[in-house]
């Protein structure tokens, strides 16, 4: 079974995203979803200073199998992006809820997250 | 929706931990542990693939060699009086490709391997023609196949109790038989290696076996993108019926020499100007990103397609084979997403013996 990290939120597509301490956001894709895509060549990131709807395309990323459209969880402002990702890809396979973090944003309305899976609820969705 | 076929391995697969996919109506191993790991195993040492799902035919009496000069475009002749495998495809009258195919002749018998999603098409075709032959059709379910491929396939099976020293011998497509087993120096890759034809009651002995002696296994995965590399094109995708082989990279399996020789599509053939037809190039994307079949390209002359595309372990880029109008130089244009990016026209073979082309 894959891992899923008590503190992070989801959605069904398969991103996370963790609120910050300071408030911003971090957002990448699950190991489940990282499992299913195999072996991560390419990832086209968001733009820092891009503003992103919830659950509008943020990002792209292609295994060799597939490309695949990252949706982003919250809404609000690319702050930061990824540097690793460019790179080695290959890393989101290897750690996707710590260094295969995808983009950080400054959240336009933090309830959003209201919203979004829990961990258990989650959980059910790759077990489905 | 019917319930997908197996393969007699169906179980190890699911043992090794094989991550299954549906491939034509058969439930395949996609990848047990990486599709890159698995590439690399093939290129670097040895690795074993179970296509028991391609289809596997023999004939029986009358005469095969005239059956074989009517319905196969390559010449039959070539391998006539050897033992040696050859490639081609069978057309329609259109000229438009029904399947590739390899055909074994070893001791005075043929044996025909073809893909799965054409095995009732093919069936029902080589039947049509075979009894004007007096040819008995026998489609061999009974048997399956194991690739055995890599710089270290030969000495692997050589290691191998089940398998006689004799097949050191084997020339590149060479084949031979002992008894109902067939070896030949065949195979899907780019590498150097074997394809067992085999009955399904002794394919599971010759898998562990090959597994004890160190051989990966592989999934359908790795075998896409080792074909790719090699420049072999997949059936579906770079070649179809609505196409004929000389835009398909065929024409070299296309045997005119015999003016007597009369195959099913060869006047068809006769009429194609093959100088402004079509061709199928290889394709290298110069910066990140992955071609995908589909994706539209252009050149200075004209436009294409993607047919086949991956990303290359070996090369560590994108790599594909795209239909293209002639006249294509060097460079282009594909279209990824609304981005115009930069590609480069080479060789189809981007890897030869495993190694890459200069």
């Amino acid at each position: 079974m894959s891992d899923i990290p008590g503190d992070l939120k989801f959605l069904s597509s398969h991103e996370w995203v963790r609120v910050e301490t300071d408030g911003t956001v971090t957002v990448g894709i699950s190991d489940h979803a990282q499992d299913l895509l195999g072996d991560i060549v390419f990832v086209e990131l968001p733009e820092v200073g891009q503003s992103i709807d919830a659950e509008s395309d943020a990002a792209i990323v292609e295994s060799v199998k597939a490309a695949s459209d990252v949706y982003s969880p919250l809404s609000g402002e690319v702050i930061e992006v990824n540097p690793t990702l460019e790179d080695q890809p290959e890393i989101i396979n290897s750690s996707p809820y710590d260094d295969g973090w995808f983009y950080k944003m400054a959240p336009l309305d933090l309830g959003e997250v209201e919203s979004l899976l829990s961990p258990e609820d989650y959980r059910a969705v790759c077990e489905d | 929706m019917t319930e997908p076929k197996k393969t007699t391995l169906h179980a190890s697969h699911k043992a090794l931990g094989a991550k299954m996919v549906n491939f034509a109506q058969w439930d395949m191993p996609i990848s047990y542990s990486s599709l890159m790991e698995e590439h690399h195993a093939v290129r670097k040492s040895v690795g074993i693939f179970d296509v028991s799902h391609m289809a596997v035919f023999d004939f029986n009496g009358g005469d095969q060699i005239g059956f074989f000069e009517k319905i196969f475009a390559n010449d039959i002749k070539k391998i006539a009086s050897a033992n040696k495998a050859l490639y081609g495809v069978i057309l329609n009258e259109d000229g438009g490709i029904l399947d590739d195919l390899i055909i074994y002749h070893a001791d005075e018998k043929f044996r025909l391997v073809s893909n799965c999603s054409t095995r009732e098409q093919n069936a029902a075709w080589y039947k049509k023609y075979a009894a004007e032959f007096g040819v008995e059709v026998i489609e061999r379910s009974d048997m399956g196949i194991l690739a055995i491929q890599g710089p270290k396939a030969v000495e692997t099976l050589l290691a191998m109790d089940e398998i006689s020293d004799s097949i050191k011998d084997l020339e590149t497509f060479g084949c031979m038989f002992e008894g109902d087993h067939l070896y030949a120096r065949t195979g899907y890759t780019g590498e150097d290696g074997l394809e067992l034809i085999v009955p399904n009651d002794d394919i599971l002995s010759f898998w562990n076996a090959a597994l004890e002696k160190g051989c990966v296994p592989i999934g359908l995965g790795a075998r896409d993108t080792l074909r790719l590399e090699a420049g072999l094109n997949l059936y579906g995708n770079d070649m179809t019926v609505t196409h004929h082989p000389y835009e398909s990279n065929l024409a070299w399996t296309i045997d005119t020499a015999d003016d007597s020789r009369d195959f099913i599509g060869k006047q068809s053939l006769l009429e194609i100007d093959q100088s402004s037809c079509q061709k199928i190039i290889g394709v290298m994307l110069e910066g990140r990103g992955v071609l995908r079949p589909g994706y539209e390209i252009s050149h200075e002359h004209g436009q294409g397609i993607i047919l086949s595309g991956t990303y290359s372990p070996t090369l560590e880029a994108s790599i594909g084979l795209a239909r293209v109008d002639q006249g294509f130089g060097k460079s282009g244009k594909v279209m990824i997403r609304n981005k115009a990016l930069n590609i480069n026209f080479i060789s189809p073979r981007f890897l030869r013996q495993g190694k890459i082309s200069s």
